[in-house]
């Protein structure tokens, strides 16, 4: 288990780390479990031990018109933003990496300056901006709020792609007689797709997870699950808050899930 | 750049040959791909730059921009730029504004402006304005018919509140921001202490952002250690015990630490039962839930930049620090520490930048007294209709963001280190 060359001191320090990282995964890890068997109490309070279980607060969930409304609605959006928001940034990190492209660099920095202003920015901002052409309370302002959101991260993963992508291939396709969208769905697409994928995953959990813009934006009828969730959380918490968290820790082990699968897929990909 | 040069290398034979000009084909074959280059670009440059950039640009001039005075009180607003000094002329122009603004109904939008500055405005002016309608001063009578209405239009303090507004710009926002204002000479000087508020909520912000980025580093650094010195094996169940946390819901997690924290939860019923406390704790709604959560949900952005570094260290480092005589310990600091500064100032500058602007954990999980810059810029800009403030703070906020973003940058080096698996 250890190096041979550690004294006796070092070795006790190795343990002690080792020790402090395993408290230190639990209490990363623990209290979010820790609201999955709370979700199935027959009880209306949210606290150990749990006496008697039951599937109540799932059929709260699945009867209360609220819950279903605001999941079609984070659905939706989300859905939408991901794919404006990939489809435009992969052309944009497409061109970004072009060498015909002037300044790069600061077109870059312009681009990823969504992720960087706190979100509280955003949305005061937007709020303002947007009562102005009629957008606040629409579907359309979320999803144009959220695609902007999640451009980022797509125009990070595409372009990490691309940088080991040779666009040599792209003339060569050109030459011998591709057209440019058929060169690019036959040639780039299938090398850069890790990217591509991941940069969605990213795009979909940011605007999923997304509240405060949705805060300032959103009317109740577009109201979303996390900010159901806020309402709840801040007014009346009860068990149907846990059963909720419940269903989205499984829905973002399933994106984990995804982006692990599809990054191991490159690795060996690229290493074959 | 390759191209450039060719195009710019003279070439007599294509120059002979009209129509077949290599130089100004290539010229324009450049053209032509840069154009193609720009329309990839465009639709996003577009819309980045019409719903982000546009909006943020409004926002912050709405800092320093608060035409409501001038554009509804024109006349009056023009004397007092012209310092004509509070006289006849100056409030028989107030009156004629007053009558204006209460037929266009914009009497309230100016209280409310009038009020940011000094409380009691908006019953003063819709006081006025109820008056006017029935009373005509008479000609040379419009100061003391003001006087008569209320004594406060004469007096100084709220003439000096009046000249602040009547500029289309104005630095009142900012330096209320700030806790300054300008007394009667238009010196700056510190507001009253029991109005003192935004440079404390501005030190609270920062010292909750650093104990959180401190906290991460104490906790993240043994743990992105680990998963370097693991198997593969173990290292990916530690990569998924750090990645779990960071995919899931932010409203998720700052849910199970209210369930987890509060009175009946099960931290509590643990040490009650144990015979540790003799009365449940208060773990939430104060200061310690904003730091336990925040340190929670922020941690992974300390390790994985971290660990991203650390992997490249190469383990013979020590050893051979320690084949040279070093004790562990200062082996430790001196040859391996040092290696892993850059992944960690890039940590706990994504942190501390990340936690400065946070608003939901601190605003579901904080009492009263630990709400932090972001809360204030909800507060005005949604509660107390003040969006001059809100803007204001707001740019308070985005200053330090972007020097610290401008800090990470160079730590570095314009890389941006892994955040992912």
């Amino acid at each position: 288990m250890f190096d041979p060359s550690l004294t006796r001191g070092e070795k006790i320090s190795v343990s002690l780390t080792f020790i402090v990282t395993g408290l230190v995964l639990l209490f990363l890890i623990t209290p979010i479990l820790a609201i999955i068997p709370l979700s199935f109490t027959a009880d209306s309070i949210l606290s150990y031990p749990i006496e008697n279980w039951s599937l109540r607060w799932y059929r709260v969930l699945i009867e209360n018109p609220v819950w279903a409304g605001v999941t079609r609605n984070s659905l939706i959006i989300a859905f939408a933003a991901t794919i404006c928001a990939t489809i435009l940034g992969t052309l944009a990190s497409i061109g970004l990496n072009s060498r015909y492209c002037p300044k790069p660099g600061v077109i870059t920095a312009f681009l990823l300056t969504p992720m960087i202003v706190p979100v509280i920015i955003t949305g005061v901002a937007s709020y303002f901006f947007y009562s102005k052409f009629g957008l606040t309370n629409s579907y359309a302002g979320m999803i144009i709020a959220h695609t902007i959101l999640g451009i980022p991260f797509v125009v990070i993963t595409v372009s990490a792609t691309l940088q080991g992508f040779d666009m040599n291939q792209q003339r060569a396709a050109y030459s011998l007689g591709a057209r440019p969208f058929y060169a690019f769905r036959t040639v780039i697409m299938p090398q850069i797709s890790p990217g591509v994928i991941s940069g969605a995953l990213f795009a979909f959990v940011t605007s999923f997870d997304e509240v405060i813009v949705a805060l300032f934006i959103a009317g109740t009828e577009q109201y979303t699950l996390p900010r159901q969730m806020f309402s709840g959380i801040r007014e009346n918490l009860d068990p149907t808050i846990a059963a909720v968290a419940t269903v989205m820790i499984v829905v973002s082990l399933t994106v984990l899930a995804l982006a692990q699968y599809v990054s191991a897929r490159a690795e060996a990909k690229r290493s074959s | 750049m390759a191209s450039e040069q060719v195009v710019s290398t003279p070439m007599p034979h294509a120059e002979s040959k009209p129509g077949r000009n290599l130089k100004q084909e290539l010229r324009r074959a450049g053209r032509r791909h840069q154009r193609s280059t720009l329309l990839l670009i465009l639709p996003v440059f577009a819309l980045v730059f019409a719903f982000f950039a546009l909006p943020i640009a409004g926002l912050l001039t709405g800092a320093v921009n608060s035409p409501e005075y001038q554009q509804n009180f024109p006349r009056s607003a023009a004397i007092i730029e012209q310092e004509g000094g509070f006289n006849e002329a100056f409030y028989a122009a107030l009156y004629a504004d007053i009558r204006a603004a209460d037929e266009a109904r914009a009497v309230g939008k100016v209280g409310r402006r009038l009020n940011q500055d000094t409380a009691g405005f908006s019953t003063m002016l819709k006081k006025a304005a109820r008056k006017s309608r029935k009373t005509v001063p008479a000609e040379g009578e419009h100061k003391a018919w003001f006087k008569s209405v209320d004594k406060r239009w004469v007096d100084a303090r709220y003439q000096a509140a009046l000249t602040r507004a009547a500029p289309a710009y104005t630095d009142f926002f900012l330096l209320k921001s700030l806790d300054l204002k300008r007394n009667a000479d238009g010196d700056l000087t510190l507001v009253d202490e029991k109005k003192r508020l935004f440079v404390d909520v501005f030190l609270r912000t920062l010292t909750i952002s650093f104990g959180v980025t401190v906290l991460c580093c104490l906790l993240g650094y043994p743990l992105a250690w680990t998963m370097v010195q693991a198997s593969p094996k173990w290292r990916n169940v530690l990569l998924l015990g750090v990645l779990f946390p960071f995919w899931t819901s932010l409203l998720v997690r700052t849910a199970a630490w209210v369930i987890v924290l509060q009175k009946e939860g099960p931290i509590n019923t643990l040490l009650v039962s144990s015979g540790l406390v003799d009365a449940p704790l208060t773990l939430v709604f104060n200061r310690f839930g904003v730091f336990v959560a925040l340190t929670h949900i922020l941690l992974p952005f300390l390790v994985l930049p971290l660990y991203s570094v650390m992997k490249t260290i190469p383990k013979d480092y020590m050893r051979a620090a320690k084949s040279l005589g070093a004790r562990p310990v200062y082996a430790f600091f001196t040859a391996y520490f040092p290696q892993t500064l850059p992944g960690l100032s890039a940590g706990a500058i994504l942190v501390f930048i990340m936690s400065i602007g946070y608003y939901i954990t601190p605003a579901l999980l904080g009492g009263p007294k630990d709400q932090m810059i972001s809360y204030f810029i909800a507060f005005y800009t949604n509660n107390t209709i003040n969006w001059g403030l809100a803007s204001a703070l707001a740019l308070n906020l985005l200053i330090v963001t972007l020097v610290l973003y401008a800090l990470y940058q160079r730590i570095t080096g314009g890389n941006r280190v892994s955040l992912g698996a």
